[in-house]
């Protein structure tokens, strides 16, 4: 093979190795530069990253339940989207007496009739599926 | 706890709604499913009760003791025929809970961290007046749903002139009163995004119709989980936004199988009015039925050529579960089956008043899941079928939907029953079905009708065969 050839390659992989190196100094900084940002008030797009994938998650799993289960299905989703409770617990948590608090006491009432009717009615249903007796 | 405790414990409570909803593609996992349920949510309310902010727990304690033991009494009590509209009532509560919680968190900002009072972030505000306003929605809505269901009022659509025009100027106004609330931040402009989204609730489902039930209580399924995420996104808690994901999804798939179901766009429905030009179409269909000539037999007759079968495919609809005949329907398979006849049911996606209603009713009279099937899984067997017995159902057996393209229910996927050896059809009397059509299955030559209440006509086959 050609000398020059040689060289020249091995000029052209010493600045690939630079190039790399360089490359991981950023990703590096990056990286740094994201720790900083403040995780308390993460930003909307992480967020709107969770709440969209989270749909792409329940879609899939939604479509593999049996179409005989659909009435279980609406009844433990109107339970578990009472989760909502978690927000009516932080306003009714803080000390003294505020409208805040009120409007989660209220809150807490409703959430909680749909948590445990949601919950029972499911387990209800549930229950009666049976298979054949042989 | 500490703040990634506490996220951390909301992720394995948002993988426990994931698994409970996984839990559902079967009967045999479905039980653990809602224990996996249970779980999740008593994860998150327990992380939730031991963040700092948290501090006092008397009114806290007392919401869930009245809230659980109504809930409790509610579910327990429930009639299953009367499921949909306990579910459209749970579905009011959510979107009620959401406008108590967005309510809060305007007023007290500082305990989620979103700002201090008059200095809300704006993101904040944006996001707190979309789960308002769903919120709103769906509690209006849903009490539509509820009042139609529970016959409170009528089921037929309620239309008035400029009805979409105005349900389309309350929208723009929605839309006006978020963008001057995110830049004033008034309390005012709060109330009023409330009444308007309230009204809306209301307006929206009013027009739709008793039959189109079914995708209305899906779609506000689906609106109660877009109201959870929506507050979530306003209190950043990737907990409640999973979660309003995953019902926002399962509510919106459930009412595009109902739509598909029907035949039907999901704009359609929601435009209303289907089944309200009924009155006319069925006087003159009774007319002609008099005219044509109808085969009708008594139970008798109907015990025989059942008892003489070899395959029987019972196809139930809401019909039956008003008349309460399930019982009656699943002794009379009993005795077939003892006397070796193949019994299997089949169920059309849009029997009953929400999905998968019908299979609940069966497996309430203890009607085996593995003896029922869906539509695609049976329609080739009525085939082979020597009876298919119709009981409660009409639209969805009605062949002008494969024939003829003036049919108002033309293109609905339909069980193919006249291609069974006998149709019997359990009928109170001709009238027609909710879509206010005639079915011409009455007048085929291998139909026999079985005039009278459902379940006195199969408790009258019972006592033949018996």
């Amino acid at each position: 093979m050609d000398q020059s050839t040689l060289e020249g390659a091995n000029r052209l992989a010493a600045q690939a190795g630079d190039l790399a190196q360089n490359a991981q100094l950023h990703a590096a900084q990056l990286a740094q530069l994201a720790a900083q940002t403040p995780a308390a008030h993460g930003s909307f797009v992480s967020f709107l990253t969770v709440f969209v994938l989270a749909c792409f998650v329940g879609y899939y799993v939604v479509w593999r339940v049996t179409p005989a289960l659909h009435s279980p299905l609406m009844a433990v989703t109107n339970a578990i989207s009472s989760v909502i409770i978690v927000g009516a617990l932080l306003a009714a948590g803080p000390m003294g007496f505020s409208l805040s608090k009120v409007l989660g006491f209220l809150a807490v009432i409703l959430a909680s009739v749909n948590i445990f009717g949601g919950f029972i009615v499911t387990q209800r249903m549930l229950a009666m599926f049976k298979k054949k007796q042989k | 706890m500490t703040e990634n405790l506490t996220a951390f414990a909301y992720l394995i409570a948002s993988i426990c709604f994931i698994m409970a909803l996984r839990g559902l593609s079967s009967p045999e996992t479905s039980r653990q499913g809602n224990n996996f349920g249970i779980a999740g949510m008593a994860i998150a309310i327990v992380t939730t009760l031991l963040t700092p902010g948290v501090v006092s727990y008397w009114m806290i304690v007392l919401g869930i003791l009245i809230g659980g033991s109504v809930g409790t009494v509610l579910a327990k009590r429930i009639q299953m025929t009367a499921l949909p509209q306990l579910v459209a009532g749970f579905h009011s509560l959510v979107g009620l809970a959401a406008v108590c919680v967005a309510g809060a968190a305007f007023s007290n900002p500082e305990a989620y961290n979103i700002g201090v009072p008059g200095h809300i972030h704006g993101g904040s505000l944006v996001e707190m007046s979309l789960g308002l306003l769903i919120g709103a929605i769906t509690f209006t809505g849903s009490l539509v749903a509820f009042a139609k269901l529970q016959g409170l009022v009528s089921g037929k659509p309620l239309q008035f002139p400029l009805q979409h025009q105005l349900n389309a100027a309350l929208g723009v106004l929605l839309v006006l009163l978020v963008v001057s609330f995110v830049g004033s931040e008034s309390s005012v402009v709060f109330i009023l995004i409330t009444l308007v989204a309230l009204a809306l609730g209301f307006l929206l489902i009013l027009p739709i119709g008793g039959a189109d039930m079914p995708v209305v209580v899906s779609m506000l399924n689906s609106y109660s989980g877009w109201a959870a995420a929506g507050i979530g996104f306003t209190l950043q808690n990737p907990l409640l936004i999973v979660v309003g994901a995953l019902v926002g999804s399962s509510g919106a798939i459930l009412s595009y199988i109902m739509c598909k179901g029907m035949n039907r766009s999901i704009i359609n429905v929601i435009l209303g009015g289907f089944g309200g030009g009924g009155g006319a179409a069925a006087a003159g269909g009774a007319a002609e039925a008099q005219d044509r000539g109808v085969k009708s037999g008594s139970p008798e007759d109907a015990a025989f050529i059942l008892k003489n079968a070899s395959k029987v495919v019972i196809v139930p609809g809401y019909g039956m579960a008003v008349a309460q005949a399930q019982h009656a329907v699943r002794e009379m398979a009993d005795l077939l089956k003892k006397e070796g006849v193949d019994v299997r049911y089949a169920i059309h996606p849009v029997a009953g008043r929400m999905p998968g209603h019908m299979n609940v009713l069966l497996a309430e009279a203890n009607v085996p899941y593995d003896e029922v099937f869906e539509l695609e899984e049976i329609n080739h067997e009525f085939g082979t079928a020597d009876v298919a017995y119709v009981i409660g159902a009409n639209d969805v057996t009605n062949p002008a939907a494969k024939s003829d393209p003036a049919s108002p229910i033309f293109g609905m996927p339909i069980l193919d029953v006249e291609k069974a050896k006998t149709v019997l059809f359990i009928k109170r009397s001709m009238a027609s079905g909710y879509a206010g059509v005639e079915n011409e299955l009455f007048f085929r030559d291998n139909t026999m009708m079985l005039f009278g209440d459902a379940k006195k006509v199969t408790e009258a086959i019972v006592g033949e065969l018996g």
